[in-house]
């Protein structure tokens, strides 16, 4: 075990590189400039490239990119063009919106959706099994922002009951303001993650439901309770669990737009302000990042297989 | 059982209730916070490095002018307290007022302000020309700066006083000393209000604070002159990237302030009683068509003022801007409703006449070499007027190539003078707001190709005429010079312009004392 943990963690040094490169390369090659965005409309070509030359952009790619990297190795990300702050300093101005919501999301997801999912292979067939898949499918197809502007409208400008946007940390205001501002954005969020574990757990729980070991616990008597919670859901975890991981990683799509429609101040958010501005190191910071955070939680997922089923051995 | 209201009550209960009370940092708050939506994210903090508007609002919360426009386009002393000019018109004493102190307590001094001068005039466009006239600018005493001209020039006081990007702040002379292509690390102002460095979330939050040292001016406040009185304690600026969130956020009363909401919103955010909507600026924005000059076919004068014969303005401000209490049409360059406002030479536009531009065209022996225009299709207005542009020059029997791309993107390639199939361009769209516009020294109006605007017009004339203004002594004198300016950028077909439009303010009613101008200021607001 821990050499594959050894292995898997030093496997991430290639990727990372990789990654690193490929990033570079993608945004020096795209069209796009940060100092004519600075310099504005009154600039000269002049001042542009005055600009271009503070910024150090007018150095050969190769020189800035082992520039880039020396500074990687050191542990820094580099300093945003436009604002002039570290990119690690505004990663972590932002790092906890997004890391709450996407823990809230995902919590609320499994909470919601295993339940439903096991609920549904249980009754298969059944009007609940068709309401619940109904519904998977509508989370499916419903488009992040346009729940989010109905749940604003429902909650906030009609009922007015829950705030229409921003973000109260739990740290410095208070678990009872985090959760005011935090519960539509999660519910926007999770519906698609909870269309999707609900139809996992369901196929899985299915499957399991017809194996050899579930009639052999029928056949001693054991409640239906006991056979669901005890043999079935256990061993239908693995594809479940393996989808919560796939699903972290396309949270960090919905985040972006989360975060825009309900005015968090998070990472998605800086991401795309970024883009718009050819904020280089920003980018290629928070693609780091956010690569580094994606293959630490397939380690995570890897590893809980081990937990989940104990015939798997690394 | 529950009946439907008692259970959106009881969730109301549940939810809003003990949360909401939490939300509440303290339930007696004497502070009083004017939450605002800017129009732009502050990105960066230096006026001087960067002429986005939105870093120049930031400059107006926390600095100072020498001089200041006032409402009528006149500059008014702000910092100064009495000036004279010599018999000969080239030497200028300026005496700071009294009582004049950075956030830090230092005094200003004259030191500080020619510094800061010094540093402005490096990257501003009048401020270039100013120090181009310039033999010296010191420090006589503490209050004392003394300006010497080489020659002539009659535009000192537009200069140090010219309202909008870059506005020659004045910062301590430590902080002025940074190289004017790179960023200022201190914030130290002199200005109504502090800013929060601590709280400051870039793409999210700034925040300011009173400076309870501020000694306003006696004279009423008039645009960005006149007394600056901070009447609340913070001041909080909030950024948001989705125009429906900031409606629904004033909407429900989560923010006082929307600087700058879509037109298209507007019926929406006037349909609720709690909010005014109304235009602030009696300037507005002024639509542009740019056309690269140094590239077939606009490297024709006759070609591009065919062009322009095809633009009619009321078509272009329907599809950007919609609602015509929001629009007039403009065919001045300068902007109507300012002292230089003229018909000189505008016959060329007024008509807006298809027929007119394809036979026009027809004359000039066009060879049919394919326009391409540069479509920013993440900024609504500039794609509108792209899309429009193009069925006008279709018409008139252009081949046109609309090429969508980001705004980031677009400014980037306009900044090249290569042929189009090397990376050029034959066309883009943007705004200048009024205020830019004001008058011929704006580069907008360049005829010089070496020092001038992307698009790099050329016409000795027009450079004539604009030295001219800048040496203009009466207004009227000013007035024929303007004139002139405006018959050549006409006859040569310099760009095309696209109407004048106002982008309204949203607040809601708790808000008071908003300063008709421009530039969004928020000193002489109060929130009741």
């Amino acid at each position: 075990m821990t050499r594959y943990i050894t292995m898997r963690v030093l496997s991430t040094i290639p990727v990372m590189v990789l990654v690193a490169l490929f990033v570079f390369l993608m945004l020096r090659l795209a069209p796009g400039d940060p100092a004519s965005v600075i310099a504005g409309d009154y600039a000269t070509a002049e001042d542009v490239a005055r600009i271009r030359e503070q910024l150090g952009l007018s150095d050969p790619i190769v020189v800035q990119f082992f520039r880039w990297v020396g500074a990687l190795i050191q542990g820094d990300l580099g300093t945003s063009i436009f604002s002039g702050k570290p990119v690690t300093e505004l990663i972590g101005q932002r790092i906890e919106p997004t890391m709450l919501l996407a823990l809230t999301t995902i919590l609320f997801a499994v909470v919601v959706a295993v339940p439903l999912g096991t609920i549904a292979a249980f009754r298969a067939g059944s009007l609940l099994d068709r309401v619940v898949m109904l519904f998977s499918v509508s989370g499916f197809s419903v488009p992040v922002f346009v729940l989010g502007y109905i749940l604003i409208y429902t909650f906030s400008m009609s009922l007015k009951i829950l705030p229409v946007q921003g973000y109260k940390s739990p740290f410095t205001e208070g678990l009872g303001p985090f959760l005011y501002h935090i519960t539509l954005p999660t519910v926007t969020l999770s519906v698609i993650f909870v269309a999707l574990i609900a139809r996992m757990t369901r196929a899985s729980v299915i499957e399991v439901l017809e194996e050899d070991y579930i009639r052999t616990a029928r056949a001693k008597g054991q409640s239906e309770l006991t056979i669901l919670m005890r043999h079935a859901l256990r061993n239908a975890a693995v594809p479940v669990v393996t989808v919560i991981g796939i699903g972290i990683a396309l949270l960090i799509g919905g985040v972006v737009v989360t975060e825009s429609v309900f005015n968090i101040p998070g990472l998605g958010r800086l991401v795309l302000d970024a883009v718009l501005a050819r904020d280089y190191p920003i980018i290629q910071g928070l693609i780091l990042f956010f690569s580094f955070i994606y293959i630490f939680i397939n380690l995570m997922i890897d590893l809980s297989y081990t937990l989940l089923d104990p015939r798997i051995r690394y | 059982m529950l009946g439907w209201m008692t259970r959106r009550s009881l969730l109301a209960t549940l939810l809003a209730g003990p949360l909401a009370l939490g939300a509440l940092p303290g339930v007696a708050q004497a502070e009083t916070t004017l939450r605002v939506i800017p129009h732009a994210d502050l990105k960066n903090l230096d006026p001087i490095w960067t002429t986005a508007y939105i870093t120049r609002n930031h400059g107006y919360m926390i600095y100072d002018t020498l001089f200041a426009m006032n409402e009528n386009f006149e500059p008014q002393p702000q910092m100064v307290d009495s000036w004279e000019t010599s018999e000969d018109g080239l030497t200028w004493t300026f005496v700071l007022r009294d009582g004049l102190t950075f956030h830090d307590g230092a005094p200003v001094t004259a030191t500080d302000v020619v510094a800061s001068l010094e540093r402005w005039g490096k990257r501003d466009g009048m401020g270039q020309q100013l120090f181009a006239n310039t033999a010296s600018l010191e420090a006589q005493d503490d209050k004392t700066v003394v300006l010497t001209l080489a020659n002539d020039y009659g535009l000192v006081l537009e200069s140090i006083g010219k309202i909008s990007s870059n506005v020659p702040f004045i910062m301590p002379a430590r902080v002025a000393a940074t190289d004017p292509f790179e960023q200022i690390t201190d914030f130290t102002g002199s200005g109504p209000f502090v800013f929060q460095a601590d709280e400051w979330v870039p793409g999210s939050t700034v925040v300011y604070t009173k400076f309870e040292d501020y000694i306003p001016r006696d004279e009423p406040v008039s645009a960005a002159s006149g007394g600056k009185l901070a009447k609340v304690d913070k001041v909080v600026w909030t950024y948001f990237p989705d125009q429906t969130t900031a409606m629904n956020a004033l909407m429900a009363g989560e923010v006082d302030f929307f600087e700058q909401p879509a037109n298209d919103l507007a019926p929406l955010l006037e349909a609720n009683p709690d909010i005014t909507v109304e235009v602030n600026d009696p300037l507005g924005n002024i639509g542009f068509a740019r056309f690269n000059h140094l590239l077939p076919p606009f490297d024709n004068a006759d070609v591009r003022r065919a062009a322009i014969m095809a633009m009619k303005q009321e078509d272009y401000m329907a599809a950007a801007v919609g609602d015509p209490k929001f629009w007039k049409t403009c065919y001045s360059v300068f902007p109507c409703g300012t002292p230089l406002d003229n018909d000189v030479g505008s016959e060329v536009i007024a008509k807006g006449d298809v027929d007119a531009a394809k036979a026009a065209l027809a004359e000039t022996g066009y060879d049919g070499t394919p326009v391409v225009i540069m479509q920013p299709t993440d900024i609504p207005i500039l794609s509108a007027f792209s899309l429009v542009t193009a069925e006008k020059l279709r018409n008139a029997g252009f081949e046109v190539e609309v090429q969508a791309m980001d705004w980031s993107t677009l400014t980037s390639r306009r900044a090249s003078r290569d042929p189009v199939a090397d990376g050029g361009w034959n066309m883009f769209h943007t705004w200048w707001i009024g205020a830019d516009v004001i008058d011929p020294m704006a580069i907008a109006f360049s005829g010089n190709p070496d020092a001038g605007w992307f698009g790099w017009a050329e016409d000795e004339a027009l450079e004539e005429a604009r030295a001219a203004f800048a040496v203009a002594g009466s207004e009227e004198e000013k007035k024929a010079v303007a004139q002139t300016v405006q018959d050549r950028l006409w006859s040569i077909g310099a760009s095309g312009q696209l109407g004048q439009f106002f982008n309204p303010v949203a607040y809601r009613s708790n808000v008071k004392g908003l300063i008709k101008s421009p530039v969004q200021f928020f000193w002489n607001i109060s929130v009741e």
